[in-house]
């Protein structure tokens, strides 16, 4: 018997689609299997072993710059979430005002920019920091992603804010709440899932970031991410392989937290 | 006495102050550590470089010429920069080429997703936005270890008897144009498929009844209503991809640069931070003409994509 003719198919789409899905998979499959590789190989299947992951794990510099990585995410994701949520109460349910495109404009533009240039202007700028303040902590790299993670918090945030009308906001301001009061007590439980899902969205921005720390980091600051570069070229073990199964793990997990998080509001 | 029309514009006016207040912070830092040095660039690319890297606070045009020319350190004559030339062509063929192919892939996956039942469409979805938010770098990793001499594709056409030696695709720029495309598709497909799954198929179907073939529909109907969602996503995968670092300095090898590794061989060993704040500025000018175009074409459209 013939197909039956369905007007929402195209000749040979179906296969392309699988065939993208299954592209998209297989080096991350590969890598993660080689993780467990027993030999010091990549390509040779000597068995299956934890070693690659005890060696990492007892690697100090991997442990370092993973707290390192930790750290300067979570406070840029923080400070980024608190600044990105007032904004985005200063700029949605309004009547358009002076300013207000600029404001989006502004906000945005982290993303319009390519991070190499982005990386390349920090670096000149706190170079002259550097001199003028004598300081050279983590401080330049939590700011820089801040900076960065700013658009990707604001997104989520925005959007619950737009979904929600004022109705309650004005019911408690008629029951004389003050305005913080009305803010606490009614408006941040309503955004707090848009809220969530912008923090953990910087914090995956922030974790996965190279370029823009490859230039700003001072020596000694190398995050998780710089320090699998500087490994990938000199050559590989499997221990890179230990790393970024855990790494991508924690992605996996966060992404998919934000994935049900995000569509609950529906 | 105020009218009540006065108190009102009052009011008004103090709640614009209130919501300023309330985006101050967020526009100070992006003021601090991502918008105000690119101007700091620009100044940059106008100095005379330091001897140790940095720069010398004197006005020089130098940086500017030295992005398309070069001195000749014996006669001081000019001529075309040919390494500068061949990376900047390289930039653009890789990242031209890299849009049109993740578009070719990406147009028949979103289709594919739009298409299929409400409850199955969010796995695929899921499916689609699990690599988009896995760090780029490790994306990059596995497919260096799937095209090296003594990966995957290698070791199985051997195995195979296909061929006896290992082809070399890693450092090459066609592995930069895999890895761009591979680390790229799912920006090309999410915002192809928001503008598929606002498709009306009662389109297609009178385009079926009116005798049309399924190339006429896809070519007639299908393509200029989701052509917001091509541009938004050739947008999207061209902006990262011309500026790509990472891509080209894991796949690439040393010799294989675009801009991106251009730039930083400037601040480097190159040691001529004005020519790199040059190359900077002129990448900038690239994405921004690329901007234009989107804006241009999307004018009008009442699409919006998230």
């Amino acid at each position: 018997m013939a197909k039956r003719f369905s007007i929402r198919q195209q000749t040979g789409f179906t296969t392309i689609a699988c065939a993208c899905f299954f592209l998209l998979y297989l080096p991350i499959a590969v890598l993660v299997i080689f993780a467990f590789n027993e030999s010091s190989s990549v390509s040779d299947w000597g068995g299956f072993s934890l070693r690659w992951f005890v060696a990492a794990w007892s690697n100090q510099q991997v442990v370092d710059a993973s707290w390192r990585s930790l750290k300067i995410a979570s406070s840029a994701a923080i400070i980024a979430t608190i600044a990105a949520t007032m904004a985005a109460l200063a700029t949605t349910r309004t009547r358009t005002y002076r300013g207000l495109t600029f404001k989006y404009a502004f906000i945005n533009q982290p993303l319009m920019v390519p991070e190499i240039v982005t990386g390349v202007a920090l670096l000149i700028f706190f170079a002259q920091i550097k001199i003028a303040s004598g300081y050279n902590g983590l401080g330049y790299l939590i700011a820089a992603h801040t900076a960065f993670c700013i658009p990707f918090a604001y997104l989520p945030i925005r959007a619950r804010l737009e979904n929600m009308d004022l109705t309650l906001e004005r019911a408690a301001a008629d029951l004389y709440a003050t305005p913080w009061k009305a803010f606490r007590r009614v408006t941040l439980p309503l955004l707090w899932p848009g809220i969530i899902a912008g923090l953990m969205l910087a914090f995956v921005i922030s974790l996965d970031d190279v370029v823009i720390t490859e230039f700003v980091k001072s020596g000694g600051q190398d995050t998780l991410p710089t320090y699998m570069l500087g490994q990938i070229r000199r050559g590989i073990t499997p221990e890179v392989n230990a790393i970024s199964t855990v790494f991508l793990l924690l992605s996996v997990v966060i992404v998919t937290l934000f994935f049900f998080l995000s569509r609950k509001r529906d | 006495m105020a009218t009540a029309a006065e108190i009102e514009k009052q009011a008004e006016a103090r709640e614009i102050r209130t919501r300023w207040y309330l985006s101050a912070p967020a526009l100070i830092i992006i003021l601090l550590a991502a918008s105000g040095p690119l101007l700091i660039v620009l100044l940059y690319s106008f100095l005379t470089p330091g001897p140790y890297g940095d720069v010398q606070w004197k006005f020089s045009t130098e940086g500017w010429v030295s992005v398309f020319l070069e001195r000749d350190i014996f006669d001081d004559t000019l001529s075309f920069a040919s390494a500068h030339l061949t990376i900047f062509w390289r930039s653009l063929k890789l990242a031209l080429m890299a849009t049109v192919a993740t578009l070719v892939f990406g147009f028949p996956t979103a289709y594919f997703i739009a298409t299929r039942s409400e409850r199955t469409r969010d796995i695929w979805l899921f499916l689609i936005t699990i690599p988009f938010w896995t760090n780029l770098l490790i994306r990059t990793f596995a497919v260096l270890q799937v095209i090296r001499n003594e990966g995957l594709i290698n070791t199985a056409l051997i195995n195979l008897g296909i061929i006896d030696q290992p082809i070399q695709m890693l450092y090459t720029d066609f592995a930069i144009m895999v890895g761009m495309v591979y680390v790229y598709l799912p920006l090309m497909v999410l915002p192809l498929y928001a503008s598929m799954e606002k498709l009306d198929f009662r389109l297609v179907e009178a385009g079926y009844d009116l005798y049309a073939t399924r190339w006429q529909v896809l070519k007639r109907i299908i393509f200029p209503l989701v052509r917001p969602g091509v541009v938004a996503g050739s947008i999207l995968v061209f902006i990262p991809a011309i500026g790509a670092y990472v891509t080209p300095s894991v796949l690439g090898g040393g010799k294989n640069m675009m801009f991106a590794n251009l730039i930083e061989l400037q601040f480097g060993q190159g040691r001529n931070w004005p020519l790199g704040a040059a190359l900077s500025i002129t990448v900038m000018a690239i994405v921004m003409m690329a901007l234009l175009v989107y804006v241009r074409n999307t004018a009008g459209s009442e699409v919006r994509h998230g």
